[in-house]
């Protein structure tokens, strides 16, 4: 894709984001009302088809330019952001693992946005140990049957399917062995959403316990036709998801230092506007460095994945520092603004209570923490 | 229906605009440019028009250097069919514009022309009516409506005091009003799709005008600045200063 069509398509999305997200998005976030418009414009423009692949009616887009709209939407509002992410995670399973036949059958209606997806694979007791699952489909003749719970899914009472992790095999060594991804499409015997949980930030987007009560899905939805492909489908997959978080953080803090360097040009204290006092700019300078770094860390790892490598260690690398920067950026937005910040009068504070989120989804920076460890180890093993 | 939208690229109406020091205009660095709002305006009516006929082509011209081929995507993104940048490097008055464009009607042969009622930099609000005239035919400004039957067209227009409604055969040129519609993002397929469209570029000295202004910008100022605002102590005192000092009342 060339350099001028991404500045186009930057260009329409920084319009979109000044004209119609900025002035509404805390207002929204404040009533945790679901931006129902928004999104029909976000549609309008195609991002529900951003990364999905040209053949089946989507944009094709390179991942480094994804991180970059992910980054431009999370600085006016990041709950959007999520809107889009776990949808396309959904597609990214299946134009990478799918069979034709759910290629073809799935991927434009994802394209247009008039189907939406999920992503299921958390579970009321089993969130970074993915391999512990206990939902489990059975197999009943044209149908895998499946029950059991999950929790904290995104997307769950707006979307139209689920991609949803079971096991096909409860008995399999190694227990991932077992794992199989679904692709389930919402009709009226489930999956049931039981309930919307309330959330610190990250408003507005449905986050939600589902049940999926002895539910009939055809075998023709089972992901790439084999069972048990399941985890390492997912794992792939969770490259994009890391490289959506680590840009939604880099939005975040961009907001943030945004708001903070442009107060202190106008607050005046103890006779000349704050941004004059060294303790100010100290702190300005170390957050306009951290967020740079953030996303340059976020464009390296998006390049890679655009190169078709593995990316795990370096998208891992780039979720793990641009959270914890987001997280310190949006503090420090809110020391420099004083009790402002402190207040809803000005967005610094939804950007502080949205920050925490992306230290832990898509993988705790604590299990990001020991991927990268192992996959330094790997790289610098001495014998 | 053919439409022709011609438009002019204006700076960012969010830009903080800074006069250069002699006066001689605007510094351009830093600045962010965009199809003039009203123009953008034009080209959504253009595309509605197209739209709800379900037939016809809508072209964008524009007056300008090489580089306004980036405001002319923008707009094929949005939708228009094809382009076409008549190439000039030196500044045109508002006469000498409306000439270009009218020998773009003459070999296009458009059934409307649309494009804004002024550009929002220097605000001349002339090029519509100069075409029209030029052209030899009817015209309707400031638009907040328009309406196409056949080949009759029927616009509601903004005037002093209230909206006044015309109607005309077509041909026609229409320039348009801020409420006439809300423009629409390009969207993201529009952009991809925007680089095959055809984007003509003609040097302005093909067309065999003279090009010579009779209009010639002296010199630009920027308002004197706001004095503050003063507290008054009374009613009486307020009335005193509208009448002595303001001469208001
Ligand atoms: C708002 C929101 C939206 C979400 N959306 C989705 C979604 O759409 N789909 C979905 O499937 N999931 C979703 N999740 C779930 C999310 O992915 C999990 O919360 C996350 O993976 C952490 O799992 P957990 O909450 O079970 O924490 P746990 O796994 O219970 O972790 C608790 C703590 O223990 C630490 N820990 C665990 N194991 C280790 C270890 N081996 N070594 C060191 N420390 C460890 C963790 O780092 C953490 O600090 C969402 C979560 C939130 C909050
Ligand atoms: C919930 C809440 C309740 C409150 N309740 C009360 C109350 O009951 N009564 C009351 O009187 N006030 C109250 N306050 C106000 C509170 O005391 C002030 O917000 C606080 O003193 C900071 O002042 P400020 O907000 O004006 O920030 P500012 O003074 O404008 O400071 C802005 C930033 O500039 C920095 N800064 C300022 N000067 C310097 C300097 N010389 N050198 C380096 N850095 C500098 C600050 O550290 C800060 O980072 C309350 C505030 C809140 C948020």
């Amino acid at each position: 894709m060339s350099e001028a069509v991404d500045q186009d398509i930057l260009q329409t999305l920084r319009r979109f984001v000044e004209h119609d997200v900025i002035p509404v998005a805390s207002d929204f976030e404040h009533r945790d009302e679901y931006p129902q418009a928004l999104v029909d414009t976000m549609k309008q423009l195609g991002l529900f088809g951003a990364t999905i692949p040209t053949e089946y009616g989507g944009l094709g887009l390179s991942f480094s330019t994804y991180a970059r709209i992910i980054e431009e939407l999370s600085r006016g509002w990041m709950s959007l952001s999520g809107v889009i992410n776990s949808h396309l995670i959904m597609a990214f399973i299946i134009a990478n693992a799918g069979t034709p036949e759910q290629k073809r059958r799935l991927l434009p209606g994802m394209a247009t946005g008039e189907k939406r997806g999920g992503l299921a694979l958390t579970e009321p007791h089993a969130g970074s140990d993915v391999q512990s699952i206990r939902t489990v489909a059975k197999r009943d003749g044209d149908n895998y049957i499946l029950s059991g719970s999950k929790m904290f899914i995104t997307n769950a009472r707006h979307g139209t399917m689920l991609a949803v992790a079971a096991k096909t095999d409860p008995n399999a060594k190694p227990a991932y062995a077992g794992i199989s991804m679904f692709a389930v499409e919402k009709n009226e015997h489930g999956p049931t959403v039981s309930r919307n949980l309330k959330k610190l930030g990250y408003k507005g987007i449905d986050t939600c316990e589902v049940v999926l009560d002895n539910l009939a899905v055809p075998a023709a939805n089972l992901i790439g036709g084999q069972p048990g492909a399941g985890f390492k489908q997912v794992m792939s997959a969770l490259e994009v998801g890391r490289i959506n978080v680590a840009a939604r953080a880099v939005g975040v803090a961009q907001a943030a230092f945004e708001s903070a360097i442009r107060y202190s040009q106008q607050r005046v204290a103890f006779g000349k506007p704050i941004c004059q006092h060294q303790a100010v700019q100290l702190m300005l300078a170390d957050m306009g460095t951290r967020v740079e770094a953030a996303r340059l860390l976020v464009q390296n790892a998006a390049s890679r994945k655009d190169a078709g490598q593995r990316c795990d260690l370096e998208a891992g690398m780039a979720k793990l520092f641009a959270s914890e920067a987001c997280a310190k950026i949006s503090l420090d937005a809110m020391r420099i603004l004083g009790g402002y910040g402190y207040t809803q009068e000005f967005p610094v504070e939804r950007f502080y209570r949205d920050a925490p989120l992306m230290m832990i989804g898509e993988g705790t920076n604590e299990i990001q923490s020991l991927v990268i460890a192992r996959n330094l180890l790997e790289r610098y093993r001495i014998n | 229906m053919k439409i022709l939208v011609p438009f002019k690229r204006v700076p960012d109406p969010a830009t903080t605009i800074r006069i250069l020091p002699d006066g001689s205009g605007i510094a351009t660095d830093n600045v962010k440019w965009v199809i003039n709002p009203f123009d953008e305006i034009a080209i959504e009516e253009a595309l509605r028009i197209k739209e709800r006929l379900k037939t016809g082509e809508v072209v964008l011209m524009t007056i300008g250097q090489s580089n306004w081929q980036e405001q002319l995507r923008t707009g094929l993104a949005m939708g228009a069919d094809r382009a076409k940048l008549i190439v000039t490097d030196k500044p045109l008055d508002t006469l000498t514009i409306a000439r270009v464009i009218a020998k773009v009607v003459a070999e296009e042969q458009p059934r409307l022309v649309i494009l804004g009622k002024q550009a929002i930099d220097d605000d001349s609000n002339q090029v519509g009516q100069m075409l029209a005239e030029i052209l030899g035919w009817p015209q309707a400004t400031f638009a907040s409506k328009l309406e196409i039957e056949g080949d009759r067209c029927t616009v509601v227009r903004e005037v002093d005091g209230g909206l006044e409604t015309v109607a005309f055969p077509l041909p026609a040129v229409v320039t348009t009003d801020l409420r006439l519609n809300e423009p629409r993002y390009a969207s993201l397929p529009g952009i991809m799709k925007a680089r095959k469209k055809e984007l003509k570029e003609i040097p302005i000295e093909s067309l065999g005008l003279d090009l010579t202004p009779k209009l010639r910008v002296k010199e630009l100022k920027a308002p004197p600045k706001r004095q503050a605002g003063r507290k008054v102590g009374s009613v009486q005192e307020l009335v005193k200063l509208l009448h002595e000092e303001a001469k208001l009342i």
